[in-house]
């Protein structure tokens, strides 16, 4: 027994490098197949972005980028291309949004990190992430259905509103904030958690004045990833945001979202008219890509932090 | 979603990298895949409004299942976009719930199927009954903002209007609103059924569309004291009436003569009338 079991390495061994230099020849066409298919995406996306310039930027010329920003009046039809309530409109929503993702997922965030056991940590962030495979027409229903009824009822107004979008972004943002968040928190060293408790700070304490400084890098990269979502989501919004046209004065007036203005008319529009919702989509383009870059360089920071302490 | 594409391309998340080129290589399947199963038959498309959509998808059920080989197909997007199909062929018939524009004209054949009428809805607690044309523009012109104003309870009036570019908005304007624009207060939902759910649960809420989809949620105002019936559209004395239309680029084949045909015939009309529609002649 023993000397068969000691042939069978010598054979496979002899084999050894004709099957190693099949072997790498394979691997290397494999990481070629790859390659251009990673490739294939990032064309996507440049293919994506040139058309949407392309079509974008001459409209923008031909109103002036000043009026097309600033002006209120969007009368497509009649050649008046004014995006500044959609503009507003976004930046209050996703503002909004923010406020409610942040206090919320961060209270997540902290709770599965400083204060849960694990046994219920291994079943709340799943069902948090779980928020993030929900589709988000369901969340406009919700919406619609749940929400805009309530805002009507109790706070006035015609209920489609930049709360209510704020609020359904805002918990559509969940998953994201908590997820980076509590990558973030558990990033920070074991030695500060424990210096702090050493020198008599509470939990609590320890929790707001070391925890949360120490990972605030990770903390904001995760609000502005979230906020890029929000940004960018249409179909909820259209849903519950009443789409208007006017600059909205509180947050119980509707508002309409550079994402809802593209896709409510989109399906009709020709001529210049598709041009400016083309034009409306490179605004949009130049205020996410705004946040990824700010969102790339904070959490950048954070690495570079993270090798300092290390 | 960026930032994790540029991480994982630099090789920071190499765990990701197969997650990245799996789902590449989905796509790609999902693009090949369609081509791959692709059948001809003798399908007709029929794209357009979706104020006609319903009763063409009704027609076409029925069409279909007396028609032997020949399919229709309907989908809806809007009066402009169901002119654009027809025009790039994509559809072999648009759907249009306005009359065309003169320049529309010049290039489409068009006919029409059926007159309906465009009913202006209230929530069934609203007092008021009725309104004059002028007062149903001056409200939708954003100059009457309280229901009192026109004989109803102090509340505000919110106005519920449709997209720009739907058929039922462009024949709303075309037939209230004369010179005056639709005030940007205005709410913008983009079919027929979300402007039904927002009025069918906003007391305050002042909206429009078909008479054929009005159901029994919703109170139909009288304007100018006519009631929006189909005997009324018929009479022609209820003033708000369009057009709808089936509209083609040339000359329509003959598969989608037959829908048409089959549209226009007795039984199709009467279909039609059935559900709220007032009929051709």
């Amino acid at each position: 027994m023993s000397t068969m079991r000691a042939q069978i390495p010598v054979q496979s061994a002899a084999r050894r490098p004709l099957l190693a230099r099949r072997r790498l020849d394979s691997e290397r066409v494999i990481s070629w197949v790859l390659f251009l298919m990673a490739l294939s995406a990032l064309s996507g996306l440049a293919v994506i972005t040139a058309f949407i310039f392309k079509e974008g930027i001459p409209i923008i010329a031909k109103v002036g980028l000043r009026r097309f920003i600033f002006s209120s009046h969007w009368y497509p039809l009649e050649g008046e291309f004014g995006i500044l309530p959609m503009i507003v409109g976004s930046l209050m929503v996703t503002a909004g949004a923010m406020v409610i993702g942040m206090v919320f997922g961060l209270g997540c965030a902290i709770l599965l990190t400083q204060y849960c056991p694990p046994r219920m940590v291994s079943i709340i962030k799943p069902a948090i992430e779980l928020l993030a495979g929900i589709p988000s027409v369901v969340y406009g229903f919700i919406g619609v259905a749940i929400l805009v009824p309530f805002i009507r009822d109790y706070l006035g107004g015609p209920g489609l509103s930049v709360l209510a979008s704020s609020i359904v972004l805002g918990v559509m943002m969940l998953p994201t904030i908590t997820s980076i968040s509590v990558d973030a928190l558990r990033a920070v060293p074991k030695s500060y958690i424990e210096g702090s408790i050493a020198l008599g700070a509470t939990e609590w304490q320890t929790t707001h004045m070391v925890v949360l400084k120490a990972a605030r890098s990770g903390i904001v990269a995760a609000v502005i990833l979230g906020m890029g979502r929000a940004v960018g989501e249409t179909m909820a919004v259209i849903m519950v945001a009443g789409n208007t046209l006017e600059l909205p004065h509180s947050i119980l007036d509707p508002v309409r979202t550079l994402t809802s203005n593209i896709a409510l008319e989109m399906g009709y529009a020709a001529g210049d008219h598709r041009k400016a919702l083309f034009a409306t989509g490179v605004v949009l383009f130049v205020i996410i890509m705004v946040l990824n870059t700010i969102a790339l360089r904070v959490s950048r920071r954070r690495s570079k932090v993270k090798v300092l302490a290390k | 979603m960026f930032v994790d594409l540029v991480q994982i391309l630099r090789g920071e998340r190499k765990e990701d990298m197969k997650w990245l080129l799996g789902g590449v290589l989905l796509l790609l399947a999902l693009l090949l895949l369609p081509g791959l199963g692709s059948e001809k038959g003798a399908t007709v498309n029929v794209i357009g409004s979706t104020s006609v959509q319903p009763f063409a998808e009704m027609l076409a059920e029925e069409f279909n299942r007396i028609g032997g080989h020949r399919r229709v197909e309907v989908q809806g997007g809007g009066s402009t976009a169901g002119l654009q199909a027809a025009l790039n062929g994509v559809a072999d018939i648009g759907m249009c719930s306005r009359s065309l524009k003169e320049d529309e004209a010049k290039v489409f054949q068009s006919v029409a199927i059926a007159r309906d009428g465009l009913s202006v809805v209230v929530h069934p607690s609203n007092r008021v009954d009725g309104l004059t044309k002028q007062q149903v523009e001056r409200i939708f012109a954003g100059e009457i903002t309280n229901w009192a104003e026109v004989g109803g309870e102090d509340r505000p009036i919110r106005l519920i209007t449709r997209e720009e570019g739907s058929g039922t908005r462009e024949a709303f304007v075309k037939l209230v609103m004369g010179k005056s624009r639709i005030s940007p207060k205005a709410m913008t939902q983009e079919s027929n059924g979300s402007v039904k759910e927002l009025v069918r649960n906003d007391s305050c809420a002042i909206g429009y569309m078909s008479l054929g989809l009005v159901g029994k949620d919703l109170k139909a105002l009288k304007v100018d004291g006519v009631e929006p019936t189909a005997e009324q559209v018929m009479t022609k004395k209820y003033p708000l009436v369009r057009p709808f239309l089936f509209v083609t680029k040339s000359k329509p084949g003959s598969d989608a003569q037959a829908f048409i045909d089959y549209v226009l015939s007795v039984e199709g009309q009467q279909m039609l009338v059935k559900e709220g529609l007032v009929r051709v002649q």
